[in-house]
């Protein structure tokens, strides 16, 4: 695979300083009592640094769109899981007489 | 292993010439062949996004019933091991990706082996603080079952809690023991000259699972490390 790209090592040293930047930020907000916003700042911290390693470390950045599909598509569904299982979670026993 | 070019009825001969001997008679080239390696890990690491998937479903669930058990459990959890353990495997998936661009630019096979092998020190580093603090969830009575104790406000949440944080960082732990495997056929790969520039897509590919394994340890180590926090006893 001559074709393949090589990024300059500068540019993994970069985003292995966002990665530790984006750890010692999210254990910092930690120890702040944001009330629910704890939760989103923290996934949000988190979903950039997964988003930096797939982007960059996994070469995702390089490569063919039928891999952006797939690698998306993972994720997508991930988030189907999460939304229609909460949904049937968090509305249990609106309605009276149902599953509780 | 090198196999003589194969004339097909129907290929023009000119594919059979110029031949590198990791191209593997189905495939045209090089190129398509390390694309159909990649896009076949990926469709591999889509079901593993799945398996991990099915633990945070559980992990939404039981944290939405019950936020205050949780945010009490997780305040027994070591934040400075957890970040600790965060900072190892991002080191990791540095000196992961190093290895692979070694490959790449055809370095010597020291350089390739010197940056796989670093990554499995680290690895190896993860797995023995994990060892620490499973150890001391053993002697404090925080493994799910008949010796569960809890003083707190909410036992019952935080044996929910306990027992989601040893699948999840167990299955995880189970994926750095299989990593460190890979790793070790990779590196005697790799010290055998079996990579350069125009073929290294093993190396690629164990990277791929390597670095999706540090993705997961990102979500896991917020969402059972620090939701307690802010947690006022």
């Amino acid at each position: 695979m001559s074709a393949g790209h090589v990024a300059p090592k500068s540019m993994y040293y970069m985003v292995f300083g966002a990665l530790i930047v984006g750890t010692i930020l999210t254990v910092a907000a930690a120890k702040v009592d944001l009330g629910p916003l704890n939760n989103i700042v923290m996934l949000a911290i988190a979903s950039t640094k997964a988003t930096l390693v797939i982007l960059f470390f996994m070469h995702v950045r390089w490569s063919s769109r039928l891999t952006w599909v797939v690698a998306m598509a993972g994720f997508f569904w991930l988030l189907i899981l999460f939304g229609i299982g909460m949904a049937d979670y968090m509305s249990r026993g609106w309605v009276p007489g149902t599953l509780r | 292993m090198h196999q003589p070019p194969v004339h097909v009825e129907g290929i023009p001969a000119a594919n059979a010439h110029a031949h590198h001997p990791k191209l593997q008679h189905h495939f045209d080239t090089m190129e398509q062949q390390a694309e159909a390696s990649t896009l076949g890990m990926w469709v591999f690491l889509v079901t593993e996004i799945m398996f991990f998937g099915g633990l945070f479903m559980a992990y939404l669930v039981y944290r939405y019933a019950s936020p205050e058990g949780f945010a009490e459990a997780s305040h027994h959890l070591n934040v400075t091991w957890g970040a600790v353990n965060t900072i190892v495997l991002i080191v990791s998936s540095l000196t992961m990706a190093l290895g692979v661009r070694a490959a790449q630019t055809s370095a010597p096979p020291k350089t390739q082996v010197f940056w796989i092998v670093a990554t499995m020190v680290f690895g190896a580093a993860f797995l023995g603080v994990k060892a620490i603090e499973y150890a001391d969830k053993f002697t404090h009575h925080l493994v799910p079952g008949p010796n569960f104790i809890w003083e707190g406000k909410h036992p019952a949440a935080a044996e929910m809690f306990y027992s989601l944080y040893f699948c999840m960082t167990g299955l995880h732990a189970v994926h750095m023991v299989i990593g460190l495997g890979i790793m070790t056929v990779i590196a005697v790969m790799a010290w055998r000259r079996q990579f350069d520039a125009d073929y290294y897509t093993p190396v690629e590919v164990a990277g791929l699972y390597w670095h999706f394994v540090d993705i997961v340890w990102i979500f896991l180590f917020p969402l059972l490390y620090l939701i307690g926090g802010h947690f006022i006893e």
